[in-house]
């Protein structure tokens, strides 16, 4: 009973997850490529629950205005005289709504000149909080098509291998094993490599799919042969061969729904490890580039020694990576109880 | 024997897959090394016409491919074109340093995870057991990158540890005992991350194999003649549950070897990790496929070697060999 409960607290967190992000223009504050050259490397704004005189705002809480300090640059104070109410249900930029309906109205926001930014600024100024957001629909996607992809190729593989076996088995075991010798990321950086490298964002991201999903498909297809080659050898599908039931019928209707649940534990292992495949590379500058954020492109200004150093809200974007990870691994865990 | 011949021959065929694959996509992908010079406006065109016959790449891809296994015979693995150099030296100069980490971090690794396991498999409910679980899910919801970011930050905000390299500026020219004490304090952080990146596994699969066993009839057996509780864990216990670790070991090299290429990229140890990113942005592919088969041929070597251990380890297999 409580395993059952834990599971469904799972769902709904990554359900809320993959909604926050999808409708991540609603809830950003700001536009991705909004820069306030003004404020670069601002920490993360302070929200106020009482201002200057000791009123408390529990309902509206306030956000007071960021200044430079003039003696040193990149630090900054905040003007405790100047607070401003966050406001819900604001107008603020031009966005489209899972990429279809044109609408300016966001979630909060406060007036200008006074900004909201949770997570603090990058290098040019540009909300962190919103970035992430928007990034995790190149993260997440990447992570789902390329997952979608790499148990299409296995499912495929697998099947004909262990249904057709023979030499079609042992050519695809051995190719697979090939896949499987080689340390992943190794495989990722060669398939890379070989791929051109001054592409723009959106090629990139259908090049990231490619890469990623090729790479991984030997394990799937191995587990799914495995359940193949003892289910074709069930009585009732030997039965419904008897019956003249042709290897396509047999396959769809009797072999193909036993590997079920190995494909859905598959999927959940497979998605948070391709999603950090993605996140690895854009990391390295081999996967989505500038301007488009994704979670691993928007990590790498940290590689930069003085922004690690000074500006420790860059690294926030990666510690808001460890519960999504975290819910996933739970959820392949539980699936996993189930199985056995 | 004969199956570790068997083995031994299946490696040579993973390597030659290896490295015949990456030709024919090198030869599948568009652009190269030379279409990047060519952009550059200061080399001229008849230049790079005449350093692609250089180097031979004007041949066609079978030709190519029977030279470059020549070279690999020779020992040369090829010839880099962004560092004019033969690429085997150029890679163990830097896969030396990468076996350092890969390899003090292995054992470390299982020095912990034994006894980890060992003692959270005897104790199911026991407090060592719960953390353990507790201590594993955390680590593996953190993927390598954000404990090594999150390390180095740590070590540089509270001016821990050494970071970055391999030695300090100031250690140059110190005696043997100097630079060594140099190197294991470059050393911490590094292999801090890959340790804490492979524990998660290695502790899991102790603990499954240890349970296993210990609800076999045999070892409930020896627990009703009265057999110590530690003579039966260790004694009776953990020889039989090694199989599957020992296997695990040679499997867990992949993943080690991966995560040290991230680790190296970003506490910027000089490894093969570094060379490797900048090889691929250079889109020097002799080096590319050099690295990528030396990482297979390290990983072939683990299973190998595991084969090997088993073999030592397990009767059962050396009576299954005789037979």
């Amino acid at each position: 009973m409580k395993a059952k409960h834990g599971m469904a607290i799972l769902l709904i967190f990554l359900g809320l997850l993959h909604l926050a992000v999808f409708a991540a223009g609603f809830l950003a504050p700001y536009d991705v490529a909004e820069q306030d050259r003004e404020l670069p490397f601002a920490p993360p704004t302070r929200i106020h629950f009482a201002d200057a005189q000791g009123t408390i705002h529990l309902l509206r809480p306030l956000v007071c205005l960021m200044a430079e300090n003039s003696a040193q640059f990149g630090s900054y104070y905040e003007d405790t005289r100047k607070c401003f109410p966050i406001h819900f249900l604001v107008h603020g930029p031009q966005y489209k709504l899972v990429g279809v309906f044109a609408t300016n109205l966001h979630l909060f926001g406060v007036d200008p000149p006074a900004r909201l930014f949770l997570m603090g600024t990058d290098a040019y100024g540009r909300d962190l909080f919103s970035r992430f957001l928007h990034g995790g629909q190149i993260s997440l996607a990447a992570g789902l098509l390329a997952t979608l992809l790499s148990l299409g190729i296995g499912i495929l593989l697998g099947t004909a291998s262990g249904f057709h076996g023979g030499w079609l088995d042992a050519v695809i075991m051995r190719f697979g094993e090939i896949f499987i010798a080689l340390p992943w990321l190794y495989l990722l950086f060669a398939l890379r490599a070989f791929l051109p490298l001054n592409i723009n964002p959106s090629q990139a991201f259908l090049l990231l799919i490619a890469v990623i999903g090729s790479v991984g498909w030997a394990r799937p297809a191995r587990l799914i042969r495995g359940v193949v080659l003892s289910g074709k050898e069930r009585h009732y599908v030997l039965a419904a061969r008897m019956f003249g039931g042709s290897g396509l019928y047999l396959m769809r209707r009797h072999i193909l729904p036993q590997t079920y649940s190995i494909i859905l534990t598959q999927a959940v292992l497979l998605i948070p490890q391709y999603v950090l495949a993605e996140v690895t590379l854009s990391f390295l500058g081999l996967g989505v580039g500038e301007p488009e954020p994704s979670w691993g492109n928007m990590l790498a200004s940290v590689q930069q020694y003085h922004v690690l150093v000074s500006y420790w809200w860059m690294l926030l974007p990666g510690i808001a990576l460890i519960p999504v990870f975290l819910s996933f691994v739970l959820l392949a865990n539980a699936l996993q109880a189930r199985a056995t | 024997m004969r199956y570790l011949g068997l083995r031994l021959l299946q490696s040579m065929f993973v390597l030659l897959g290896v490295s015949l694959l990456s030709f024919v996509f090198v030869e599948l992908a568009p652009g190269n090394f030379f279409d990047e010079m060519r952009l550059n406006p200061r080399i001229s065109s008849s230049t790079v016409t005449n350093l692609r016959k250089q180097y031979g790449m004007d041949r066609p891809l079978p030709v190519r491919y029977f030279r470059w296994v020549e070279s690999a015979a020779n020992g040369e693995l090829g010839f880099s074109f962004a560092y004019n150099a033969p690429v085997a030296p150029l890679l163990w100069a830097r896969a030396r340093n990468t076996l350092l980490l890969t390899g003090s971090a292995t054992v470390l690794a299982w020095l912990i995870a034994l006894p980890l396991g060992i003692l959270s498999a005897a104790r199911q409910r026991g407090w060592i057991a719960q953390a353990c679980e507790l201590f594993t899910t955390a680590l593996l919801a953190t993927p390598d990158l954000l404990l090594a970011l999150g390390l180095l930050f740590m070590a540089v905000h509270f001016h821990w540890l050494h970071t970055g390299g391999m030695f300090s500026r100031e250690s140059a020219g110190q005696s043997l005992w100097g630079l060594s004490k140099d190197l294991a304090a470059h050393m911490i952080l590094p292999v801090t991350v890959l340790v804490l990146g492979s524990l998660p596994l290695l502790l899991k699969h102790t603990r499954a194999a240890m349970l296993e066993v210990l609800d076999s009839p045999y070892v409930r057996a020896s627990r009703a003649l009265g057999i110590s509780r530690g003579r039966i864990l260790f004694r009776h216990a953990l020889p039989a549950a090694i199989n599957p670790l020992v296997s695990l070991f040679g499997f867990s090299l992949g993943s080690l070897l991966s995560a040290s290429l991230l680790t190296e990229v970003v506490m910027s140890w000089p490894g093969l990790g570094p060379l490797l990113l900048e090889a691929v942005l250079d889109r020097d592919i002799y080096v590319v496929i050099g690295a990528v088969l030396f990482s297979t041929l390290l990983l072939v070597f683990g299973t190998l070697l595991a084969d090997v251990l088993l073999f030592a380890a397990d009767p059962r297999i050396r009576t299954e060999d005789l037979a």
